[in-house]
């Protein structure tokens, strides 16, 4: 074991490194297995279904019912019940049902059975009872509204079909594995780093370093090195698992895949050894690692698209890196468009990284 | 500025000193940590420094070794002074072994020894610095795994593995168990039988007074005195100690009387004398005693020590027991 020949310093140090991670059975756990089960459960949760029909009644004492009841089943969108006037307000208003069709004037809302009249405009065959705050309630009044009217006999004036989305590449699944890869490569670049290099500080082991003749810039390279070597697992557990279980495909290159997950790594890794710069305690660095992802947690879009966030905050948080990322990796794994497109949000990792990088050797606490 | 510092290398091979120190001064706050130091450790002796925890030892040391920046003052290692050119490549010729360090816990003990050998451009081979450090059967060992004085052993052999000219040990047996210490104290000596330098911290007595040539007493920040350890003891309090209670009727008188007294005090209701030749006291007052028909009760005679030394110069014990 010993017998073999000594590298060049940064060459051991990495290897070091690499050995230190592997034999943490939690950080394996935190890189490969968390990940993996995260995009198990979402693409469970979010997984594809035929759209649920949506409930209606329909009062079961008008002379039509069935009739209506006939035309309503028609349509692929409604499932309609029957249901005695008595109790149509109570199912409206638990949301057993979305609307209620009736001739009947007087539901009864209330539990203290008070009828509540309901004056029959001008001219008008049906109610439809709906609360309109409900969007739920809003797709049945149309969906009634043109079931009804056809089953009466109007033409439709123009031809339409409808083309449902099922390919992959537009599913949510579709849209979660890139984004869980930014995030995971965010999180073990940091904490990974972070805590390694905070850890050896608090033991006094960096200043025991730091009075030997290894080159500095070595150790600290050798963190970023040693994060290339299980980048490769990380990123092929979740995009593997993606294409294995969802068919999540990858459109864009493998290289440039590669390219991105590599900048976006040692991106991470910078700003991890930035916090880790001056932190003493575990607890300082952790306090510090948490204030800085947490935002880019819920703002960067790993979860749901952050164009749903104010026009306001827009700018800011397209400058987020983990922002960046997950754009880049969208627009490679989803769309597969060639790297040289997204080079803003390559310049955006590359800034982030660098600054930070040049930030952390500069106020770098060695004792 | 380079003349001058030219001109004290050319001093140094003169005196052939490896460590020497002027006026060393460190403050933290209104803390004298370190407070106008004078040293000089000559090339191939044991230097030790000796004293109570909070001495200013560790920061001391700490500056010579050019972790910390003193205040003020000239410091000058092998003839080198920190920050003077690079730092980097000088730390080859010296070695450090620092208090509290704790090695990668996930790393075995031949790999942490590889790494700190790559650091150096010369040296010894990781095997080697195994056999000599006792640690052949724990090499393949997880750090976390070891006791405290397999650690120890292995902070040695990381310190030990490029053959420096000058080795630095602070508190090297703290805490350890006496077979442990013995241990270390075997490797040590085999680094000066090779003409190296040490210079090592301590609180133990029997440590500086077994391994080291020449020792410094320091507490508050101060050195107070400096010299072989033997003729600092026969300087400072005498080769022997006498000490015994007395009855309510003792003549106090007959003790200045007596051969080869150096010293000599009250103490509860008893006496110690501080005397340089024990054989030429002790049978004198005896005889006297019988002579007067005195009452003696825990009559103890010993050997001087280093801790006698610094009762005498501070009033204070070295280590809290």
């Amino acid at each position: 074991m010993s017998e073999s020949r000594i590298h060049h310093p940064l060459m051991e140090l990495t290897i070091a490194r690499i050995k230190e991670t592997i034999r943490e059975p939690e950080a394996m756990f935190w890189i490969f297995v968390f990940p993996v089960l995260l995009a198990l459960g979402l693409g469970i949760a979010f997984r594809d279904r035929p759209p649920e029909k949506i409930p209606v009644a329909i009062n079961s004492r008008m002379k039509d019912t069935s009739q209506i009841a006939e035309m309503i089943s028609r349509s692929p969108r409604l499932k309609a019940q029957m249901i005695a006037p008595a109790d149509l307000g109570q199912f409206l208003r638990t949301g057993k049902v979305a609307l209620i069709i009736s001739r009947t004037r007087e539901i009864n809302f209330l539990k203290s059975n008070r009828a509540e009249n309901l004056q029959a405009q001008s001219g008008a065959d049906l109610f439809l009872i709906y609360d309109p705050t409900r969007s739920e309630s809003q797709l049945a009044r149309l969906a009634v509204s043109d079931a009804l009217q056809s089953g009466m006999g109007r033409k439709d004036v123009i031809a339409l079909q409808d083309q449902e989305v099922k390919e992959p590449g537009a599913r949510y699944i579709d849209f979660l594995i890139p984004g869980l890869v930014a995030m995971n490569l965010m999180g073990s670049g940091m904490w990974g780093v972070g805590f390694g290099i905070v850890f050896a500080r608090t033991r006094k082991l960096l200043k025991r370093l730091a009075a030997s003749p290894m080159r500095r810039s070595h150790y600290l390279l050798a963190f970023m090195l040693s994060r290339l070597v299980f980048l490769v697992g990380e990123v092929a557990a979740v995009v593997g698992f993606g294409w294995l279980v969802f068919e999540v495909k990858v459109y864009g290159s493998i290289l440039d895949l590669a390219i991105v997950a590599i900048i976006g790594s040692m991106t991470f890794t910078g700003m991890g050894l930035l916090v880790a710069s001056r932190a003493t305690t575990i607890e300082t660095a952790s306090g510090w690692m948490n204030f800085i992802m947490l935002p880019m947690y819920l703002l960067s879009g790993t979860f749901f698209s952050y164009s749903r966030f104010p026009a306001l905050l827009q700018p800011f948080i397209r400058a987020l890196p983990l922002t960046a990322l997950n754009d880049t990796m969208r627009a490679i794994i989803n769309q597969g468009d060639p790297l040289f497109k997204s080079w803003l949000e390559l310049l955006v990792l590359i800034l982030w990284g660098s600054v930070s990088f040049a930030v952390a050797v500069r106020i770098f606490r060695w004792q | 500025m380079n003349d001058s510092a030219e001109k004290v290398s050319l001093d140094e091979r003169q005196f052939q000193a490896a460590v020497r120190c002027r006026s060393v001064k460190k403050y933290y706050g209104a803390v004298k940590a370190v407070d106008e130091v004078d040293l000089e450790v000559r090339k191939g002796e044991c230097f030790g420094l000796l004293g109570p925890n909070g001495a200013g030892k560790t920061t001391l040391v700490e500056i010579l070794e050019g972790l910390t920046r003193p205040d003020r003052g000239l410091v000058e290692v092998l003839g080198y002074q920190w920050g003077m050119g690079d730092d980097r490549s000088f730390r080859e010729r010296i070695s450090v072994q620092l208090q509290e360090t704790q090695l990668a816990d996930k790393l075995t003990v031949a790999e942490t020894i590889r790494i700190f050998r790559s650091f150096y451009r010369q040296g010894r081979s990781v095997e080697e610095v195994i056999r000599k450090a006792g640690l052949e059967e724990k090499q393949g060992e997880r750090v976390m795994k070891l006791s405290g004085g397999t650690k120890q052993k292995l902070a040695l052999a990381c310190a030990l593995v490029s053959e420096p000219e000058l080795l630095f040990l602070d508190e090297p047996t703290t805490g350890l168990d006496p077979q442990a210490r013995y241990q270390v104290w075997e490797i040590v000596e085999e680094f000066k039988s090779r003409r190296g330098t040490v210079l090592l911290t301590t609180h133990y007595m029997e440590e500086a007074a077994r391994l080291c040539d020449r020792v410094a007493i320091m507490d508050h920040g101060k050195i107070l005195a400096m010299d072989r350890p033997e003729l600092l003891v026969e300087s400072l309090v005498g080769r022997g100690i006498i000490e015994f209670r007395a009855g309510e009727d003792f003549d106090e008188t007959l003790l200045a009387q007596l051969p080869s007294v150096k010293a000599m005090e009250r103490k509860n209701s008893g006496f110690v004398l501080k005397v340089l030749e024990l054989n030429q006291t002790l049978p004198a007052l005896l005889a006297e005693v019988e002579k007067r028909n005195l009452k003696l009760a825990g009559l103890v005679s010993r050997p001087a020590t280093l801790e006698d030394v610094f009762i005498a110069l501070t009033g204070g014990k070295l280590k809290d027991e």
